[in-house]
This record gives structure tokens, sequence and C-alpha cells, in this order.
């Protein structure tokens, strides 16, 4: 019963982290499946986002930092996207591969120039502290609250993709780019948007990390590998996909943690070759023709 | 990622991303040494990890080194000779051993200063040795080091993990948390850690405390929630942290959000993770060789020279590189000489070093530990944290004036050193 009691409260927690990683692996999904770029930088944005937190904290408090640190940060990612990521969609792969994980090295430096390689102190708002009591159950009031608020966060996600012009032609592109064209479509404003949206993503992630996890330079290198994972796990081009894949590695990690600490690193790996073996497509995954 | 890239002209395939993944690498592996023009400098080699958890300690750790070179040119270098120093990432015990290897072979430095792992700094010990060249660590811990794998050439300016508990404990004990009490403890799943673990084992088995649960935490680990979780199941009188670098500060931030309310302590500590938690995450008690608050002249002026360069107090990690500098300095000078086996005897002979606290302190010849006196500092509540720097109040020096000043360091039974050569 004990065990029990923790095993559900630590699903609770995997949630929390799988919604992290949910954030983070959307835009990456939707920034490989549009333009076909591999963003080794996306762990970038995020830890760009973590510091804003603290450099806005001040003057906007922790809800402003949540809404004005992710917009800054898409605009980083439009202008990244208009010079760099552009003129590399239709190129060998491996330049903006090479491109993508540079950009993660400067940023990376920059901001250990910036603000030092020591972790910076961030703490949760006042008023956010502290547990919450369900029954047997108790939880972090913090968790909670972010857990919601990424839930918004994703069904406006979805509501564009799904129920706007924006979206269809965003889906249109990702299925065939060429048929697109020829309908006279141009995919560039919408790649721009995309790579605003889906870095903002990774920084509104990185803000809602700020008051629970170290804020230091290497922060966007620690979470991009598991939010790989969850991309694919989830298989591209698939929303629920995506969510899915999310979901399940916060809870194994979760669990893990709970029962074999070593293993939990571990474990969201051999699932992925798992699910690879059964699913070579992923969870969700479509079939997309360019890239079979 | 197993799916396929882009589009049909260039597939990507795995010997050209390895090409790619080469071409990264050597330009990365560079050495980012900068040689000084002129007459025969004094080369000294800093060797420290700068990236992965242990990073931020790094920075102080060359920053504090940098300094100490510094002021040493400024006095005139050694013997007219000036002081040159190089820095390297140490990244793991390989690359650590490999670059060791470089700076004495290659690089013909006279000493080599720095290291934070235990893991790393007993494959530079080895080089060392075999190079016949000193070592003097800064920030390794494992009693280990000093016992079992005790090396003629290597001397430590950090203090033992069991000096650690042995500080800690004894303000703990004052506190009513040892006797009869039951520990939590969480331990960085590693050399150091293991090695803390077991002395803080030893330390509550001769005191009468045992221990709720021991937990290893792998040191990428970076949420805690499920140790809190634990944690309150298990109601301990103390949660005691052997973990290290930046689990620390998130540890610390975790702790804070669950609100659990019991008190907690920690064995092995860095001022830098406490600044990185902040007041209001900040909790507990801890034990440092070195801290910015300490009041005697030359402990002022450290502080001051570090401020006035770097805009912001020095933490204990740049201590240590700081005084290990500056110790291999001294002994350079006092002997005129920078050969290894002479520098060895010097250390050995019982030479003080002023290090910025109440006495001097001195290398013990049986197992080359550094003996000076250590603090314990306690959290303050935020309510009383007047800057961002000052978060702790802190104990007395450790031994006390009228105490043996070996009081904290290892027993010959705790670690057995037999040294060859």
């Amino acid at each position: 019963m004990l065990l029990l009691t923790l095993a559900v409260e630590q699903v609770v927690n995997g949630l929390f982290l799988g919604a992290i990683y949910l954030l983070i692996a959307l835009g990456l999904s939707l920034i490989f499946s549009l333009g076909g770029i591999v963003n080794l930088a996306h762990g970038a944005f995020y830890a760009i986002g973590a510091y804003l937190t603290i450099l806005l904290s001040p003057a906007l408090g922790f809800g402003g930092s949540l809404v004005v640190a992710p917009v800054l940060v898409a605009v980083i990612g439009l202008l990244v996207e208009r010079f760099l990521f552009r003129r590399f969609y239709r190129s060998d792969p491996i330049l903006s591969l090479l491109l993508t994980f540079g950009l993660a090295m400067v940023a990376e430096q920059a901001l250990r120039m910036i603000f030092g390689a020591p972790p910076l102190p961030y703490a949760i708002p006042q008023a956010l502290r502290g547990q919450v009591f369900l029954g047997d159950f108790v939880l972090s009031r913090y968790r909670l609250t972010i857990l919601a608020a990424v839930v918004v966060a994703v069904a406006g996600v979805w509501v564009l993709l799904q129920r706007t012009t924006f979206g269809r032609v965003v889906r249109a592109g990702v299925q065939n780019p060429d048929m697109v064209a020829a309908l006279g479509i141009s995919l560039k404003p919408y790649m721009a948007t995309v790579v605003g949206l889906s870095v903002g993503l990774a920084a509104l992630a990185g803000v809602m990390l700020a008051p629970i996890s170290g804020v230091h330079p290497a922060m966007g290198a620690e979470v991009l590998t598991g939010a790989f994972v969850v991309v694919v796990i989830g298989g591209l081009g698939s929303f629920w996909g995506v969510v899915l894949a999310a979901l399940i590695v916060g809870i194994v990690r979760g669990l893990m943690v709970l029962v074999y600490p070593g293993f939990a690193e571990a474990a969201i790996y051999a699932l992925m070759a798992v699910i690879l073996l059964v699913r070579p497509r992923g969870l969700l995954g479509e079939r997309i023709l360019r890239f079979e | 990622m197993t799916q396929g890239f882009t589009p049909t002209r260039h597939a990507i395939t795995r010997r050209r991303l390895v090409q790619g993944g080469l071409a990264v690498g050597a330009t990365l592996a560079m050495p980012g040494l900068v040689r000084a023009q002129g007459a025969q400098p004094i080369r000294i080699g800093h060797l420290t990890p700068r990236t992965g958890f242990l990073g931020p300690l790094g920075e102080y750790a060359v920053m504090a080194a940098q300094l100490a070179v510094e002021e040493i040119n400024a006095a005139g270098g050694i013997d007219g000779r000036k002081v040159e120093l190089l820095t390297e990432d140490s990244v793991n015990p390989q690359t650590a051993s490999s670059k060791a290897e470089r700076y004495i072979e290659r690089d013909k430095v006279a000493a080599i200063v720095g290291e934070i792992s235990s893991a790393s700094a007993l494959a530079i010990g080895q080089v060392a040795q075999r190079g016949k060249t000193i070592f003097l660590n800064t920030g390794a811990n494992s009693d280990a080091l000093r016992g079992q794998d005790c090396k003629r050439y290597m001397f430590h300016v950090e203090g033992a993990n069991s000096m650690y508990v042995k500080a800690v404990g004894r303000s703990l004990t004052e506190q009513g948390l040892v006797k009869g009490k039951r520990w939590y403890s969480l331990t960085a799943d590693y050399a150091f850690g293991h090695d803390l673990l077991r002395v803080a084992k030893g330390f509550m088995q001769g005191n009468g405390g045992t221990f709720a649960a021991d937990e290893l935490v792998p040191t990428d680990a970076t949420d805690f929630s499920a140790y809190m979780i634990k944690i309150r199941q298990a109601k301990p009188d103390l949660v005691i942290s052997n973990l290290a670098g930046n689990q620390i500060t998130n540890f610390l931030k975790q702790y804070a959000e669950y609100g659990l309310p019991f008190p907690v302590a920690g064995f092995g500590f860095d001022t830098a993770l406490a600044w990185g938690a902040g007041p209001g995450n900040f909790a507990g008690t801890w034990p440092c060789l070195w801290h910015h608050k300490i009041d005697t002249p030359s402990s002022k002026a450290f502080v001051a020279a570090f401020t006035k360069k770097y805009g912001k107090p020095p933490e204990n990690q740049a201590w240590g590189d700081y005084n290990a500098v500056k110790i291999v300095a001294k002994a350079m000078a006092d002997t005129r000489s920078t050969e290894g086996p002479k520098l060895v005897s010097y250390l050995e002979g019982g030479a003080t070093f002023d290090v910025q606290k109440p006495r001097p302190g001195y290398f013990r010849a049986r197992d080359h530990q550094f003996i000076s006196e250590m603090y314990a500092i306690t959290a303050l509540p935020a309510d009383k944290v007047k800057d961002k720097w000052d978060l702790f109040t802190s104990t007395p020096a450790i031994p006390g004036p009228n105490e043996d000043m070996e009081v904290l360091a290892p027993t010959a039974e705790e670690a057995a050193c037999k040294m060859e050569g």
C-alpha cells in the first residue's frame, strides 16, 4: 500500500517531467518534420529561457517571465530562422547538423561568459511553495501548477495545428512540401513561425524549470537527449505521438527512479530500442514519403 | 535519430556523420595554451574539470590560480623567473591522465595543480608519480587518496572526507542530531560519494546513530522528487547530503519546493552551490575549509583582490587553488629548485604556510594531507539574509586555538598510507 502511494505520487512527478520534455520535443519534431533540420541548438533556447527568467523576474515576477521570456526567445528564433536555418532547408543535412551543433556551443559558451559557470540562484515564488494534500497523496504545489500551465500551452499548440489555416498548411508541408509549392503556397513564412513557436515552447520549459533546477550554462545539453528520445519514440508528423511518448518517458523515468535510480536514465533508451524494433516509425509516426 | 533525413539527394550516412564528428572533435581538442615569450618561465600546469557537474567549481579554481600567478609575477616571480600558468579541462580520469602526461612530457611543467574529482585526481597522481613531478590536489576529497592510493608526489591541499565529516559532525553532535538519531542520506554515485558514505557510516557507528536509508544518486540526476517522497515516508531525524557539484543545488531547490520539515546537513560542500541555490533554498549545516567571511588579514586581502578582479567573492574551491599555487611558488623559492624530489622533501619537512586562517598550515609527512582548520556553516533563514553572498553563519575555526591541529585529520587506522619511491 505504501509502495502504491509512492508509485502514484511518483507517476505525477513523472508526468511533470514528461510535460517539460513535451514542450521541448514538440518543437524539435515540428522543425525537423517541416524543415528537415535536426535542431541540436534546441536545448540552448531552453537555457536562455531560464536565464531570461532570472533577468526579468525582478521587474515582472515569475508570472510575467512565464509569458515574456518565451516571447523574447521566439523573436531570437525568428532571427535564427531568417539568417541561418533558411539557408539549409535544401542542403546536405550534415550541414544543418553542424550548424545547430555549433550554435548550441556558441550559446552555451556565451551564457558561460556572460553569467559564469556556477549556477545562478532562483527560487519558487512564495505562493507556489509547499505541498498539496489529496487524500493519502502529497504533491508539490509548484509541479501541479506548472502541469496545468503545460496542458494549456499544449492545447493551444494543438488548436493552432489542427483548427487553423496556418496549421493546415504546416501539416500539408510536413506531408508533401512539393504539392504545397505546386499549389502556390510558399512555406518560408510558415517555417519562420514554426521555428519561433518551437523555440518559444523550449524557453517556456526553461522558465518552468528555473525555480527547481540549477540554472547553469550546460542545462540545455542536459535536457536535449531526453527530448530527442521522446521525438523518436513518438514518431514524426504526429502530434499525439509526441504527447504520448513524453508521458510514457516521464512516467517510466519517474518510476525507475523510485525502484532503481541507477537505471532510470538507461531505461528510457531501452524503451526507445524496444519501441523502434516493434514500430520503426515510432508509436504513432506517420508514413512520410521523403523520410522513408 | 533513426528516421532518415530530408531530401533524396544527400542521404546522411553513418560514415559522413563520423567524419563530421571527427572534424568537430579535432577542433575541440586543440589545447588552449598561451605561451609567454621571454626567458625560461617556470610552468605550472593547472588541470581541473571545467565542464560537467563539477564545472562551476572548476571555473572558480582557474580564476583563483590565475590571480595567484599574477600576484607572484607582480612581486618579481620566483627567484627572478616568471611563472606561466597552463590551464586545461580535465574532463574525466582518462583525459586527465593523458593531459597530465602531456604537461609533464611536452610542456615540462614543474608542478601540476588542481582537480576536484577523486577519480581523476588518482589518475593524475599516478602520472605525477611516474614523472616525478609534484601534484597538489585542490579539490578531491576521497580518503583513499590519502590512504591506500597515497603517492610520494601527490599532496592534498583539499581536506579528506573524514575531516569534513568530523568537522560538521561536531556541530551536529552539539545540536543533538547524532546520538540515537536516524539519518537519511543521499550519496553521489561515484568514488567521492562512496568514500564519503563509508566515512559517514563509520562516524554514526562510533557515535550511536543509525541510518534510516542511504540512496545512491546518479551524478547526472536533476530530478530529486522521488527522493523527496521517500524521505517524507521515512521521517528521518536528519537528511544528509553526500552529493557533489550541481547535484547539491538541485537537491536544495527541490527540498525547499517540497517544504519538508526535517533538518538538513551535508558532508561535502562548496559555497558556490549554496549561492546557486539562493536565499530561501539554501538550508542546513555544511562543512568547509574556508569561506569568504573569515576574519584574518590575509583572508580579507584575498577576498578583496579576488572581488576586485572578478566582481564576486571567492568561494572555497578558489581558496584551494589560490593557496596551492602560492605553496608551490614558496616551495620553489625556498629550495631554489624546481626538481620534484627536492620539492617533495621540502613539503614533507614541515614548512608552514599562511592560508588565510588563524593558524598556519602544514603538510603531514605521513600521508601528505594539508593540516589546517575547518568550519561548519549554517544557513541563515531567508529573512535574515542581507546580500546574496552572505547566506550563512559560521562556527569558529575547528579545531579551536588550544586543540591539536590534527584532531580532524584521518588517523592511521582510518587511512593507512604506504608511500613508495
